[in-house]
């Protein structure tokens, strides 16, 4: 036994001293780029790699189930009814025209086939409604080798469990400690970096260093998730004095566009980590940190960011108006604030690619730390980012028109469902306010304005 | 979510749905991925509150109403398998109506407030309701029976835009 145990301590160092070795090549393999903001293509070989192995497993899934003589199930991408999207007042009238009513003209007029109409309508909603599965991830037409995105399970044959089982001890024990160590050494340098320009006098060669090393430390972590991003039309990124608003997914959405230009941020200040890294990076550079107690202050709010964008020097503000996590397979409604100030907006569309590893943060089911521990052993966070040409309000439209405008260009451009209900329906129900609108829509059809009929 | 679909919905259980409700495989995944969305307390029953979290359902008028259709008698609490019968095409004329109930000047009257809301005086409701009874009731007995009912419907001929129709 004393004999074995130099040997082991040989192979133990041993194996220590090269994986440390791989480990740094491989830091510095991804770091330097990242530093000089250049690409090697190692990502989208990656990427293409695993779509060809996810078909594959996909197909004999399939396989496996016809076996059993079942049906594989197959996710439905616009839910299971099929909607017109007609006004209440036009589908009643098509009910109306269609059967032998005796009232050919428009009389206000009760059938009781409109009770049919509200029992199916309402029974659709039940079914399937816009709003109930925004709030959770979306659904992938083949299997990603993650169990998390498995619904056919049942019809894993041996060899895919095995192939299961290597991407768990890839992605857990290579890619995750990989991971953290770059996130780690991003943060890191991103706080140590800023309070270091913040010590500079004002000036351009303050603002330059600044802007690199929030490019450098957004760019490392970037591949700390190994986000693999497609930029569009880049010639009309935001500009200073602008505003730029892209619909939201998760925290990442700020990685992704913080590392392809320079902004100012906006939120509110929190405690731990966060905290220590908004106070550095503000040292550096003139970001928009609201207290607490400030954010409730709708005018505060409103005259900090007017103040922040008339200043031409200062960098143009990201902001998300959805004000939540939506799980990207729709927009929901914009916070009309962003669009009071008055300044040019910058729409830029984010569309996540969930086959690789899906970036919504359900915030009602994980905490921050198991939400980045899921991303960071997914595969790679894909996504494409379209900078839209800038908009500003016109004349005849208010702020709530211009809002919607703006949130349509970027849902048609991202491929997105445009939707009217607020994201804050994740939390909280919705008004009566829209229910007393369709009574009375409703009543107006009945009851019309002829005051004579009720009395015969 | 479906991930947790084939673990939680038993294969008996499925073939159950399948021969009770008009729904296919994949359409009864989906309604269950929809049904544990909205299971906020993850007990496997909806109850009224549960419902109320569909914004689309609670703006429409008759919306409380059809959720009591869900409930069976005396009952607060909704399983899949119910749900499902409830939602269920063919059945989308028996609303809570029993084949041997009468819809009296009373519940109609209900209905329409539900409706119309608080936009319709009494006396226009009340006028809507006289006429509407009058209109269906062939046995003249002041009530509508669901023979009367189902009559009233098929003279409107509606049968079709009345139901709910699916994709693929």
């Amino acid at each position: 036994m004393f004999l074995l145990l130099p040997f082991d301590s040989l192979i133990v160092n041993l194996l220590g001293i090269s994986l440390t070795v791989l480990f740094t090549l491989l830091l510095v393999f991804i770091i330097v780029p990242a530093v000089f903001g250049v690409s090697f293509g190692i990502r989208k070989l990656y990427m293409k790699t695993l779509l060809k192995i996810f078909a594959w497993a996909t197909l004999r899934m399939e396989r496996g189930a016809k076996e059993k003589n079942h049906q594989l199930y197959k996710p439905y991408t616009n839910g299971i009814i099929a909607k017109d999207p007609t006004s209440l007042e036009e589908e009643i009238k098509e009910i109306r025209r269609s059967g032998s009513s005796k009232a050919l003209d428009n009389t206000p007029e009760f059938e009781l086939s409109d009770i049919f109409y509200f029992c199916r309508k309402g029974m659709e909603t039940i079914m399937d409604d816009e709003v109930t599965k925004r709030f959770s991830a979306e659904e992938l037409e083949s299997w990603n080798l993650l169990s998390r995105t498995n619904y056919n399970f049942q019809y894993i044959s041996l060899r895919l469990t095995v192939l299961w089982g290597l991407g768990v001890l890839i992605r857990y024990c290579l890619l995750l400690p990989l991971r953290i160590a770059l996130a780690f050494t991003g943060i890191s340098l991103l706080v140590v970096g800023t309070t270091m320009v913040g010590y500079l006098p004002n000036g351009r060669f303050k603002e330059f260093l600044s802007k690199h090393v929030h490019l450098m430390c957004y760019r490392i972590c970037v591949r700390a998730l190994t986000a693999i991003i497609t930029y569009h039309d880049r010639k009309n990124r935001p500009r200073n004095g602008g505003i730029c608003v892209a619909n939201h997914t998760s925290p990442i959405d700020v990685i992704i566009l913080a590392s392809d230009g320079y902004y100012a941020m906006v939120g509110q200040v929190h405690g731990g980590l966060m905290g220590v890294i908004q106070r550095a990076m503000v040292k550096a550079c003139p970001h928009v940190w609201f207290e607490r107690s400030e954010v409730k202050d709708r005018h505060l709010v409103a005259k900090r960011l007017t103040e922040h964008v008339q200043d031409k020097s200062k960098l143009p503000i990201l902001i998300f108006p959805e004000g939540t996590c939506i799980n990207n397979t729709s927009v929901m409604m914009f916070k009309k604030g962003s669009f009071e100030i008055g300044a040019t907006v910058y729409p830029v569309a984010i569309k996540y690619d969930p086959q690789f590893g899906d970036a919504f943060w359900n915030s009602s089911k994980y905490g921050m730390v198991t939400y980045l521990l899921r991303m960071m052993t997914s595969w790679a966070i894909v996504c494409s980012v379209w900078y839209l040409p800038p908009m500003t309000r016109q004349a005849e439209e208010d702020a709530v028109q211009f809002a919607n405008r703006v949130k349509s260009a970027i849902a048609r451009q991202g491929g997105l469902v445009d939707l009217l209900w607020d994201g804050g329906l994740k939390r909280e129900k919705v008004k009566d306010t829209f229910k007393e609108e369709q009574q009375k829509l409703y009543s107006k059809m009945i009851v019309g304005n002829h005051e004579d009929r009720s009395r015969s | 979510n479906v991930t947790r679909v084939s673990l939680l919905l038993r294969h008996s259980q499925m073939t159950e749905i399948k021969m009770e409700t008009c729904f296919s495989h994949n359409q009864i995944i989906y309604l269950y991925s929809q049904f544990t969305s909205l299971d906020k307390g993850e007990n496997g029953t909806l109850s009224w509150e549960d419902f109320q979290w569909i914004p689309e359902l609670v703006i429409k008028s008759l919306g409380d109403w059809l959720i009591s259709a869900f409930f069976q008698e005396g009952k607060d609490q909704a399983g899949f398998r119910e749900s499902a019968k409830s939602t269920n095409c063919t059945l989308l004329f028996d609303y809570g109506l029993d084949k041997n109930d009468k819809i009296f000047h009373n519940e109609l009257f209900q209905v329409l407030r539900m409706m119309a809301g608080v936009n319709v005086t009494d006396e226009q409701l009340g006028g809507i309701t006289d006429r509407t009874i009058q209109e269906a009731d062939l046995e003249r007995d002041g009530a509508i029976s669901f023979e009367e009912f189902v009559e009233a419907l098929e003279k409107a001929d509606v049968k079709q835009k009345v139901s709910i129709s699916f994709l693929e």
